[in-house]
């Protein structure tokens, strides 16, 4: 240390230190944000997929044979619902009203479940007229993109009930403000994601 | 599944004893190797009682350093497992010629091989540029952690998950044969049933999750909590690499998880993406593996761009050459690697146009890695160097990697890649620049930071054995293989018929075999320092160092920095050096730190026997284990008290008692 010239006069501490203890930055929503953007590629690899392998029938059954698009309108909008009902949620949260915000909690988890549902009553209709993810790679892709999504939304029900709970035990403290946060964009996240499987993977896929 | 009464079958899925391979002496013997080294370093620390210091100070810490220091030494651990196969490869391939079939059968062979790759890419260079990461980065942008201290230890946790995962299928069962990234039809489970490719998946997977919250972890980190004044213009530039390979691993590492996840459901529930046949797709896996394969070598080169640059300035005492060059030469190979992956494949035929768009962009990549080259020259020029070990490390690479990255060139002319497409001339390529680029620029980083981390530096002479040694054996070991690839002899073979090729495969052995005594000088070097530590011990700052790391005392304490400091300059300790700074020893505020955790051990240790009876199709433990991973995720989120205080006495008498023992050797460097 002693080896480097000192050509100036020795400073005052604080002109090199914060002699004050500062505000620790708080970088979860950033992080979270991350996630979900390392999430995307993770849906962006599945959806290559399905582009590559869409049309690989194996002499199987094609999309237009076994999708089913008057149940996807039904599916979609549940989905779609439930964004809308979890944004009052945290519009009551900025109102601190708990037990409106609970409610509209409930209210998106139930129409999840629901989605949730449906989903999983296509599956097994599928599956039992011999269309399931070992027919055809068209049918591995497909199961695997939407089923990956509907394991998102379990994943995020599953989240859902235990912030619920802790809402409810201890209240809108800071950390729960923010994991509910995380929570919201979580769940735009899947209905965006939804939005493409639905118009990609469903519409342009009965169509090809 | 084995014959026997049903409800074995149940307990044990597909585990039986004939998994365990007794009839391979190789195997028997490393087991009983192994097993001795255990039990004696398990009944060593059982002796001295360490087992509540190692579980209490380490293990569930959230410290970055701790956790950087584990990463090292786990990564370490790995170099050893991952250069046994090395030497057992070269000393098959130099003897298997003609009649003799050498000691290791092709099936044993391509088991070797895969594990190789495997250890050395994902346990031993990932695990160290995510430990020096860990260890540096956080103190040279003046933080006194990480963003999520506790994420980062479960990180580390989820890659001892994978490599335990990994060194299991050595003892029971077998490992994947379809090379370090796993490729189909071989890896399907028609071609392969057996449970080796299930332990690759498993291993990948745990460490993959691991890894990609480790990099959320860093950019987060390095975007939220610099310093006061430290621009992203002011920042190191270990710092800014580490940012450049974290946001390349958040992009990266979920195409890996991905097509991981594809492939097990090819093997498990029977879909068709890369099957033969169903309309499966080949190529669809070699895409995407690489899309991940090609940012993740850049991903493991980056931070050691970084460590070469703080070493280089540092060593020649003038601020780093060509700072923003840097930047941008750093940000820009970030992005060309997302954009170069076909380039591993240019013999799939997809025709001129893509192949050439794939070949240009590769060729692009050296302009701004020459861009670095000539700025690190730069900065030694007309510098008064000092050539202490982490120079003479940054040094040979210089050397080594500039050819390796010529040669690379070479292969990324499509149509000469037609011809050395899958030769020994690429397995001398990748091997000149990982050796040359990572392996040289760990050793230089652990011979920088090691005062840091301990407060004494590593033994002069055996640290210069060891890269002689290293440097030499490189080349005596790699150059034969650029000669036999452009004869035409093709990689992963354990036979050859023509007598004419033994004499540079022998050459290439004895190269393996002076790089052999490198990594022994190395733990002799460990060794000796450690015996002679009051003789080596130094100050703060040994090396006259120019970033806040070497602001601070040597082990830092617990909370990095007592006061956090406030950035002017780019190099900011030596703007604060040349301002003639003194440590305050008064005045401290209490500090707020996050406490340790068990959760990350917990989790850690869970997801190891799920990834084992997922292997062994132990249907009952995988749901065991996977809904008590669940809960233990839940049951962490019930936990809101998770900070505590550092008080400000206790600050006080850490930063004085610091104080006291400082400059016992100045100027380490003489």
């Amino acid at each position: 240390m002693n080896s480097i010239a000192i050509d100036k006069a020795p400073s005052e501490p604080q002109d090199f230190l914060c002699l004050e203890e500062g505000h620790p930055h708080n970088g979860t929503l950033l992080g979270f944000w991350l996630y979900l953007m390392s999430d995307c590629f993770i849906f962006a690899s599945l959806f290559a997929c399905n582009a590559v392998l869409g049309t690989s029938y194996a002499g199987g059954p094609s999309a237009h044979d076994v999708l089913d698009l008057p149940g996807l309108a039904v599916n979609t909008a549940l989905l779609l619902v439930s964004s809308v009902t979890f944004g009052f949620a945290m519009l009551e949260v900025s109102r601190q009203r708990k037990r409106a915000m609970l409610v509209w909690l409930g209210i998106s988890g139930l129409l999840a479940a629901m989605f949730v549902g449906l989903e999983i009553h296509e599956f097994v209709g599928m599956i039992a007229e011999g269309a399931g993810p070992d027919r055809s790679a068209f049918l591995s892709s497909f199961f695997t993109l939407v089923g990956t999504h509907g394991l998102h939304v379990s994943l995020g029900i599953v989240w859902l009930i235990v912030l619920m709970f802790q809402l409810g035990k201890y209240g809108l403290n800071e950390a729960n403000i923010r994991r509910l946060r995380c929570l919201s964009m979580f769940w735009h996240f899947l209905d965006l994601v939804w939005i493409g499987v639905f118009s990609y993977v469903y519409l342009v896929g009965v169509l090809r | 599944m084995p014959d026997r009464p049903a409800i074995w079958n149940f307990l044990l899925g597909r585990l039986s004893l004939s998994s365990l391979p007794l009839h391979n002496s190789i195997v028997v013997g490393t087991f009983i190797v192994v097993s001795i080294g255990a039990l004696g370093v398990l009944s060593l620390i059982t002796y001295y009682r360490k087992w509540g210091y190692l579980w209490s100070e380490w293990f569930t810490s959230v410290d970055h350093k701790k956790l950087g220091i584990m990463y090292m030494v786990l990564a370490t651990v790995m170099l050893f497992r991952g250069f046994a196969d090395a030497i057992m490869m070269r000393s098959q391939q130099a003897i298997a010629f003609g009649s003799n079939m050498g000691y290791l059968p092709p099936h044993h062979y391509d088991q070797v091989f895969s594990a190789h790759g495997v250890a050395m890419i994902f346990f031993v260079a990932m695990a160290y540029i995510v430990g020096l990461m860990n260890f540096a980065m956080p103190m040279q942008i003046g933080a006194r952690d990480v963003a999520f201290p506790f994420l980062n230890n479960l990180s580390f946790w989820l890659t001892v998950s994978g490599v335990v995962l990994f060194m299991t299928s050595l003892f029971v069962g077998d490992f994947s044969h379809a090379g370090w990234l796993g490729m189909p039809p071989v890896s399907e489970l028609k071609q392969s049933p057996g449970p080796g490719v299930d332990y690759y998946i498993w291993g990948l997977q745990l460490s993959g999750v691991g890894t990609l919250l480790t990099g959320i972890n860093f950019v987060v980190t390095i975007l939220k909590m610099r310093a006061p004044g430290m621009s992203l213009m002011k920042m190191p530039m270990f710092t800014w690499t580490s940012l450049c390979t974290s946001g390349l691993i958040v992009v990266a590492f979920p195409i890996l998880t991905a097509t991981l996840f594809l492939l097990s459901l090819d093997r498990y529930i029977g879909t068709h993406f890369f099957t033969n046949g169903f309309g499966g797709n080949v190529m669809m896996y070699v895409n995407l593996i690489w899309i991940w394969g090609h940012p993740e070598v850049y991903i493991l080169i980056l931070p050691l761009f970084g460590v070469y640059s703080e070493i280089v300035s540092t060593f020649s005492g003038k601020r780093l050459f060509g700072y923003s060059s840097m930047v941008y030469a750093t940000a820009a190979i970030m992005l060309l690697s997302y954009l170069v992956w076909l380039h591993h494949f240019f013999t799939m035929g997809s025709g001129a146009d893509v192949n050439s768009f794939f070949a240009l962009t590769t060729m692009l990549i050296s302009i701004p890695t020459g861009v670095k080259i000539f700025n690190w020259l730069f900065t030694m020029y007309r510098g008064r160097v000092r050539f202490d070990v982490p120079m003479l490390w940054t040094m040979g690479f210089l050397f080594t990697f500039t050819i390796g990255g010529m040669s690379g060139v070479m292969l990324s002319v499509a149509p000469a890649d037609f011809l050395l497409h899958n030769s020994l001339f690429l397995i001398a390529h990748f091997h000149n620049v990982i050796i040359g680029g990572v392996v040289f620029g760990v050793f230089a980083g652990i011979n920088y930071w090691f005062p840091k981390a301990f407060g004494f530096r590593l033994d002069a002479f055996w640290g210069k054995v060891s890269f002689w040694f290293w440097q030499i054996g490189f080349w005596v070991a790699f150059a034969p293989l650029y000669v036999l690839g452009l004869m035409g002899v093709t990689r992963r073979l354990s036979h050859f018929e023509d007598p004419s090729l033994q004499i540079w495969f022998i050459i290439a052995a004895f190269g393996a075999f002076l790089i052999l005594l490198g990594i022994l000088a190395f733990v002799v070097q460990i060794y000796v320092s450690i015996r002679r530590r009051d003789e080596l011990a130094v100050g703060n700052d040994p090396w006259d160092g120019r970033t806040l790391e070497w602001s601070t005392s040597s082990p830092p304490p617990p909370y990095n920095f007592a006061f956090i400091p406030k950035v002017h300059e780019r190099e900011a300790w030596d703007d604060m050096k040349k301002h003639g700074y003194q440590r305050p020893l008064e005045g401290f505020n209490d500090i707020h730190m996050p406490k340790s955790t068990s959760t990350g051990v917990v989790i850690g240790v869970l997801a190891t026997v799920f990834g084992f009876a997922m292997v062994w199709y132990i249907w009952w433990l995988a749901i065991l284990t996977f809904v008590a991973l669940i809960g233990t995720a839940i049951w962490h989120t019930f936990n809101y008290d998770r900070e505590g205080y550092v008080k400000a006495n206790e600050v006080g008498e850490f930063e004085q008692h610091i104080g006291n023992w400082e400059p016992k050797a100045q100027g380490a460097t003489s």
